[in-house]
């Protein structure tokens, strides 16, 4: 199905199930330990060794020899393969490090070697008995002092942030010095690492020259080739499966070492072999996301019109990797005439920078959200008042291109009205507790729609029972339910009625779970599929498909009636299709927005940051399952509090290494550093985006959120801290006197 | 070695490794998947099983020192078809996202529910001396071993604060 005119009013516009707020239909297999992770099917292949991988205890450099005679020699050991058994193997869709094979070492905790073994423990003892001879080089692991010498370098995430290396609109600097109120501020965001909480994960087993991987990963088809091309094999010989993901958060995209290893290692023992990344290998081995180094500079009208904005940032990733698309949303979300984004990027010898939930935006609002706010108070103006006063209805670089729909300004003002943002006392540190100094932060939310190709089969049964097969997989955001629940609406049955099958290769390639695509095009797939059911239901009755009313588990069309088991009686109906875009998001700028508020409270003594309350209001199309897209969006507040206040990689410059590799040492949020959160979701349909009229909203929730916060702190207690996390060491000094 | 405990009212018998874990020993050996391997260190709270009662990271104990325990793990509280107060009320609230740590956030969640009423006090208790009260700064100080980066706090505090009330 091409979707390229905008859509009319269709089955799913009925909201019988679509739009409610269903309870996840995989809920009760989550909840009692029956959802089966990648590493714990037991069932599917018989005789699992296990792989231990060890990871470069070096950064940068050569390996000279492994010595493996004691490993070899050690109790359980099947086999060991090492990267020197190789040539460097090529790299699979999207990866930037070099996943096996050679000499080389790009990076800290490379996977060097994998040790089969009969038993976990034997392969844990076995693979620190190998001994390796490295031969290390220096290497730059310091952003900052590479930052002066980085180029301009422009890039794309491939999730809809993307900027070149500089864009102008108009004469940025001329306008800036003109105007009569200014800000040029600098702003750090911190490297960040996804921290999922199950780790990479793969069992691998081979028949003859095929595949299987049963494994944890966001992106089926992208995994599929990856392997293929990894591993030097047909694709058509490899089956990925993976029907549920603990987390991913971006880090689960790409093809990592567990499933390469596990592959190797398989090949090696003759036998499947299990492989999961321990924790304190993740950080290192795996992607993070960049820290940046941004400048932003305002300069605007007394009244507070925006006259020129500037957005520079500057990353680091090894050799071929792209920038944190930092300054992306600068370029869409706030009027001026005259304009200017940039971006550098260093060569760093750290481990891969890739997507981390909303790359590009994340960190990018961080600053810019920030900068708003000091803006507005220079210009003696509300936040919110100034943040309207600068919306805008299109592309800001491109007038005649319209937003397909932009809430923004709705989502501020009702958003001020549940928090009672009236409340607020705009002198920073006026507002005392007991010992706290509480203060409330606001900020724009915003990221982009994409709309990628999706398809699916819908199968329907002489029961009258529908099963959904795509490869989409489900990473905590609702894909089984909403998928469910958009085949139960166009096929007229109760949701109970559906099954839903993911996360396999041999199903219809999905778009995946990625940029907050998943929910809209994955849905929009399965719509298009049932289309296609529908068709075939009418033909088998002998209805006429344009007349058909599908309801409550019967079709009718005129005086006739038939029940769907009827009509699949005499044997399976099947639709497949996909979902395919034409231009209607190049002729539109199809966009998601928020309000973020949040109220802080700071210890007047110790400054330490407790977040005492939390609202998104969100504008992004239809809301498929409230339940699930309200999850969604505290999920990503509650990760966004963590990289305003205490996430953050620490790098050894000396070593280059990320030192705090595991969840003791890298802090997320805790259950007692997250209180009561609410979602404001507007009632609104876009068209223009789908059949389904929805948009994504997984990433929308942590774009801003960040900046929500530091403002907050900032009124709290008057401290501005432009270098993140705001932790209590860097609010201490200039805190007000306790009292 | 050999070891016999009980698991899920279930009695067993096995002959492990002495470096196994009780998590291993539960994942690898019982095939009792729902106790989660999120990180091995006791850092994540995923593998939170009951032992004799008391909640426990079942990562950071080896399994042939529980010689003669009552292990109840999450399979142990309720199935798909027949789910336990606890899991029904994370369902109603979605208590989870991705579902990895979920296992033992409700372990948690049912002993810290436990604790509460058998009068333990927490870092959250303001009066030592008084009955502690189920509280969201209770609960919240109770569950913040249980790691969720999803990020679904908010609503695990609202299935375990309904439960708590259910109980009276």
């Amino acid at each position: 199905m091409k979707f390229d005119t905008p859509a009319t009013t269709n089955p799913i516009d009925q909201l019988k199930v679509v739009g409610r707020p269903a309870d996840r239909i995989d809920g009760k297999f989550k909840t009692t330990g029956t959802a089966p992770y990648a590493h714990e099917r037991h069932d599917v292949a018989a005789d699992q060794a296990y792989g231990f991988v060890l990871g470069s205890g070096i950064a940068k450099g050569r390996i000279r020899a492994m010595h493996l005679d004691a490993a070899k020699a050690a109790p359980g050991v099947l086999a060991i393969v090492t990267t020197l058994d190789m040539p460097r193997l090529k790299r699979g869709t999207m990866n930037v490090a070099f996943l096996f094979g050679g000499d080389e070492i790009q990076h800290y905790h490379q996977a060097i070697a994998v040790v089969v073994a009969r038993t976990f423990e034997q392969a844990r003892a076995a693979a620190y008995l190998i001994r390796v001879d490295y031969a290390p080089e220096p290497g730059r692991y310091d952003l900052a002092a590479e930052a002066p010498n980085a180029p301009p370098v422009g890039g794309d995430s491939g999730e809809g942030s993307g900027a070149p290396p500089e864009d102008r609109v108009g004469d940025f600097e001329g306008a800036f010095a003109a105007a009569p109120v200014r800000l040029d501020e600098r702003y750090a965001t911190a490297d960040e690492s996804h921290a999922m909480m199950e780790p990479h994960a793969t069992i691998a087993a081979w028949d003859g020259d095929r595949l299987t991987l049963w494994t944890s990963n966001q992106m089926i088809a992208w995994g599929k080739g990856s392997i293929a091309k990894i591993l030097g094999i047909p694709a058509r010989n490899v089956r990925l499966d993976s029907p549920y993901v603990g987390g991913g958060f971006g880090g689960k995209l790409f093809i990592r070492a567990d499933a390469v290893l596990a592959a190797l290692g398989a090949k090696a023992a003759g036998q499947p072999v299990k492989v999961a990344l321990t924790r304190p290998l993740i950080a290192n081995n795996t992607t993070h996301r960049p820290a940046t180094l941004q400048r932003i500079r305002i300069g605007a009208d007394r009244d507070g019109t925006i006259t020129a904005v500037a957005h520079e940032s500057t990353s680091g990733n090894l050799p071929d990797g792209d920038p944190e698309t930092a300054v992306s949303q600068t370029k869409l979300l706030y009027a001026g005439a005259n304009r200017l984004t940039a971006m550098r990027l260093a060569v760093l010898d750290l481990p891969e920078g890739n997507a981390m939930r909303a790359p590009g935006e994340a960190p990018g609002m961080m600053a810019l959200e920030v900068a708003m706010d000091e803006m507005a108070e220079r210009l003696g103006l509300d936040p919110i008042a100034f943040r309207v006063l600068n919306d805008t209805q299109v592309d800001p670089e491109n007038p005649d291109r319209r937003f397909s729909q932009r809430a923004l300004a709705d989502c501020l003002r009702l958003g001020a009205e549940r928090f009672g943002w009236a409340g607020r006392d705009p002198r920073p540190g006026a507002v005392r507790d007991g010992r706290w100094l509480v203060g409330m932060g606001v900020a724009a939310g915003f990221r982009n729609n994409l709309l990628m190709k999706s398809a699916a089969r819908v199968r329907l049964d002489g029961m009258g029972r529908v099963t959904v097969e795509t490869d989409m997989t489900d990473i905590g955001t609702g894909s089984y339910t909403i998928l469910a629940q958009t085949a139960a609406e166009m096929m007229g049955v109760e949701l109970d009625k559906v099954v839903v099958r993911l996360g396999d290769s041999d199903f219809p390639a999905s778009a995946g779970s990625g940029g907050q695509w998943g929910a809209n095009t994955s849905a929009s797939g399965v719509y298009a599929a049932c289309v296609k059911l529908r068709e075939a239901v009418a033909q088998r009755l002998g209805f006429n498909s344009a007349d058909a009313v599908f309801t409550d588990g019967e079709v009718r069309a005129g005086n006739r009636v038939a029940t769907l088991a009827e009509a699949a009686g005499a044997g399976e109906l099947v639709g497949e299709d996909a979902i395919e875009f034409g231009d209607l998001g190049d002729r539109y700028q199809q966009s998601t927005f928020a309000g973020h508020f949040v109220e802080v409270g700071v210890d007047s003594f110790t400054a330490e940051v407790r977040v005492r309350r939390m609202l998104a209001v969100c504008a992004a199309g239809r809301i498929l399952n409230p339940k699930t897209a309200r999850s969604q969006v505290i999920g990503a507040m509650t990760m966004a509090v963590g990289s305003a206040l205490m996430e953050k990689l620490e790098v050894d410059k000396r070593r280059g290494f990320f030192v705090n590799h595991d969840l003791a040492g890298y802090e997320v949020p805790v259950h007692a550093d997250i209180p009561h959160q609410e979602v404001i979701f507007l009632d609104e349909t876009d068209p223009i985006s789908s059949p389904m009229k929805a948009k994504g909203v997984g990433e929308l929730g942590i774009c801003g959120v960040g900046g929500a916060v530091a403002n907050a702190v900032y009124n709290a207690t008057g401290v501005r801290v432009r270098d993140y996390p705001i932790t209590l060491d860097k609010l201490l000094a200039r805190m007000p006197e306790a009292i | 070695m050999p070891v016999s405990l009980e698991v899920n009212g279930r009695a067993v018998s096995l002959t492990l490794d002495p470096r196994v874990t009780l998590l291993d020993a539960l994942r690898e050996h019982l095939r009792l998947t729902g106790s989660k391997k999120g990180c091995d260190h006791g850092q994540c709270g995923a593998c939170t099983v009951l032992v004799n009662g008391r909640r426990i990271l079942s990562c950071l104990t080896l399994a042939l020192m529980h010689e003669g325990d009552h292990v109840t793990t999450i399979e142990g509280l309720g199935t798909p078809d027949d789910l336990h107060p606890m899991q029904a009320a994370f369902v109603r609230h979605d208590g989870y996202q991705c579902g990895y740590c979920t296992p033992g956030q409700i372990i948690s969640a049912v002993a810290t529910l436990d604790e509460i009423a058998a009068g333990i006090p927490s870092h959250a208790t303001a009066d030592l001396l008084a009955a502690p009260q189920v509280t969201g700064p209770e609960i919240r100080e109770r569950m913040s071993g249980n790691l969720c980066r999803c990020g679904a706090y908010s609503n695990i505090v609202d299935a375990i604060t309904e439960i708590a009330g259910s109980q009276g």
